[in-house]
């Protein structure tokens, strides 16, 4: 059966079948917005505490794809499972839509979980996987076989449904994964690195899938990853987070290109560290001095006092850099990479340090100058971003 | 591959290694199988063991007696209540042991990875003492001057002992209590191999903890419970020394039964027939067994 996107919205968009009393009476709020106000949660074992998620606050409005993204270790998968219910935290509260979720168990959380593995029941078919939070709710036969129905067609597994999830590949039990977690019409849908487990091409396949799904369903994503490619195209919103804490929030632009922290330039795509001295501050932007004396103009982390004399880190992302006749640094050519769409070339300045530039690489280029050649650097307007340590 | 020859050096090598295993098979298992069943067709002798004369009169002891007056023919009324109460205990033996195993098991399995082996090693303890004194020690717990009704006459809560010793109940006590590890140790290897996330993800799909335990942990430690059981049930309608002892030798099993007409009874061809029929009351309980457990829940669902 072959069901257009359209068809398919409208599908998912039908009034939402009634709820077990108990949790439809809980969440008839409108608002499927999630807020985390100063969440801790500790783990401790003997004398040794480790701060998972460390006073976290933050606000994730209806229909988001917001991701957590941060090194494994860093407490994102434990912030997921806060919000699952699956943890209780030490301190602090979970609102879902404005009401409080904290003291509820998983069960009672109209919040569903795509897993890592995807914990598919291997006794039951697709069918019966996809339909047991249906089951698990009270809802008729007849009801659950409708839904069951839609939800394949929705993740395009229709013809699965009576096999068990031993007899199917990877990238279609993620698919079950995703209609047994979208069945029971969740107002969020929580995603613990459920692409880390394909390979390369699948995943790509599946980054789209997800998109798809999350623009049809209108349902609010709260997507894990360590992946920042994964990350930068499939998200709304992203947190970085580094030992426990929220480092930087926003679209994967701000992220990307206005890191606000060096770990957060450093984790997300390459960047060259360049040590500056502030020489005069404006209202977000600062002019820098350079280790070669030259000065160039960088944007200022949101509230990051900037005094006048003070050392700074200053990223520049590869690609904002070029070779020209007349630049900010110089510095010998070391060694040139090919990567078809472009080259990356390293550069050794003059104070010893390497930096890295990426050159677009198009037909009737001039050539790169010869390895050893001393060149110079020029850095594109707005490029260069101070960042906190 | 063309089958080689049989007078060929490799198939006679091969003939030669298996021979230890086709030995044990012969002169352990299915060879003493066929003397039981020859002796079920002979006559008894005089004194115990049996004269080479044609007869069926063991197997129509099985199941019905002569009067020894009147030569009149009824059913073997008490060979049927101690097949009935054979086949009841082991049942029973079964049930209380998969109760109090399951939680015994979950508590071992949910210990963390470097505790485990303490308590499954706690579990198996009780084999290092011979069978007869642990069940001289479920005697002394339960008799009438026993722990239990010493204390609860201390108390106050009773006037008169309660009679548990040389009942059904005291073969139940003490069968649970022997074979209860045969339980545990095959339910702990299935509890052992469960992912925890799949009991998150029914939780987080709306399933109360019950329901978790009746769609997820029962449906997946299943196998547990099939070996578990029968491990319990095949020794147990088999027991001897349980019900020797707690059975005061009035409330008799299959196996004093069968082990009187070797001795006392001097009726070697009913006991080698009554040896034969227990067997084919644990296949056919097997068979029905299997089957029941094989059926798929969750498949009839759909």
């Amino acid at each position: 059966m072959d069901t257009s996107a359209d068809e398919r919205r409208i599908l998912y968009n039908q009034p939402p079948n009634p709820l077990r009393p108990e949790i439809a009476v809980t969440w008839n709020a409108t608002r499927s917005d999630i807020e985390i106000i100063d969440l801790s949660k500790v783990f401790s074992s003997g004398n040794e505490t480790f701060k998972a998620v460390d006073h976290v606050t933050v606000h994730i409005p209806d229909n988001e794809f917001f991701t957590l993204l941060g090194p494994s270790g860093c407490g994102k998968t434990t912030l997921l499972r806060l919000i699952a219910g699956f943890e209780q935290p030490n301190s602090g509260r979970i609102t879902l839509g404005g009401q409080d979720l904290t003291a509820l168990p998983p069960n009672r959380r109209p919040i569903n979980t795509v897993f890592q593995n995807y914990a598919l029941f291997p006794h039951m078919s697709v069918a019966d996987n996809v339909g047991f939070g249906l089951r698990m709710l009270g809802q008729s036969r007849r009801q659950i076989k409708h839904t069951v129905t839609e939800m394949l067609a929705l993740v395009e597994m229709e013809s699965l449904a009576h096999r068990r999830p031993a007899q199917i590949s990877g990238g279609q039990q993620q698919r079950v994964a995703l209609a047994r977690a979208l069945a029971p019409r969740p107002r969020v849908l929580l995603l613990d690195e459920p692409l880390s487990a394909l390979d390369l091409k699948l995943r790509k396949t599946m980054q789209s899938e997800l998109k798809r799904l999350q623009a049809e369903t209108g349902i609010t994503f709260v997507f894990v990853t360590h992946d920042q490619q994964e990350a930068l195209t499939l998200s709304d919103r992203i947190a970085v987070m580094h030992n426990g804490k929220i480092l930087q929030i926003g679209s994967p632009q701000e992220i990307y290109t206005h890191p606000a922290e060096r770990f957060v330039a450093d984790f997300i795509g390459d960047s060259n560290f360049l040590t500056a001295t502030i020489v005069h501050t404006h209202a977000e932007s600062a002019t820098v001095k350079l280790s070669s004396g030259a000065q160039i103009t960088a944007r200022l982390p949101h509230a990051m006092s900037a005094s006048i004399g003070r050392t700074v880190t200053v990223v520049v992302r590869p690609e904002h850099a070029m070779l020209a006749d007349q630049g900010v640094l110089q510095g010998t050519l070391e060694h040139a990479l090919y990567f078809g769409t472009d080259t990356q070339v390293q550069i050794r300045l003059s104070d010893g340090e390497l930096f890295t530039l990426r050159r677009q690489n198009t037909v009737g280029q001039l050539p790169l100058p010869a390895l050893g050649t001393v060149v110079n650097i020029a850095i594109a307007e707005g490029a260069a971003q101070v960042v906190r340590h | 591959m063309r089958p080689l020859p049989l007078n060929h050096p490799t198939t006679l090598s091969r003939w030669l290694l298996s021979t230890p295993a086709l030995v044990i098979l012969l002169l352990a298992a299915s060879g003493p199988l066929l003397i039981v069943l020859v002796y079920s067709f002979l006559s008894p002798g005089p004194y115990g063991g049996v004269v080479w004369e044609f007869s069926t009169e063991g197997w129509f002891q099985v199941f019905f007696s002569r009067d020894i007056f009147d030569d009149s023919v009824g059913p073997a009324y008490a060979h049927w209540s101690i097949f009935w109460r054979s086949v009841r205990l082991a049942l029973l033996t079964t049930l209380f042991a998969a109760l109090l195993g399951f939680p015994t098991a979950w508590f071992i399995a949910t210990r963390p990875a470097g505790t485990r082996e303490l308590w499954l090693f706690l579990v198996t303890i009780p084999f290092w003492t011979n069978l007869v004194i642990r069940t001289f020690a479920i005697q002394e717990v339960i008799r009438n001057q026993g722990l239990i009704n010493s204390v609860l006459l201390n108390i106050g809560l009773i006037n008169q002992p309660i009679q548990m010793l040389y009942t059904d109940f005291a073969i139940l006590v003490g069968m649970t209590y022997v074979f209860l590890p045969l339980m545990v140790l095959p339910l702990y290897a299935s509890m052992d191999k469960l992912d925890g996330r799949l009991l998150e993800a029914a939780y987080d799909l709306y399933a109360s903890r019950m329901r978790v335990l009746w769609h997820i942990i029962l449906p997946l430690v299943k196998p547990g419970f099939i070996a578990g059981s029968i491990l319990v049930f095949i020794p147990a309608i088999g027991a001897y020394v349980t019900p020797r002892i707690l059975g005061g030798g009035r409330h008799l099993m299959l196996g004093n039964l069968i082990e009187l007409q070797f001795g006392q009874g001097r009726n070697w061809p009913l006991g080698a027939a009554l040896a034969l029929t227990l067997l084919v009351i644990v296949l056919v309980a097997l068979l029905v067994y299997i089957r029941l457990v094989m059926r798929d829940p969750e498949r009839e669902h759909g």
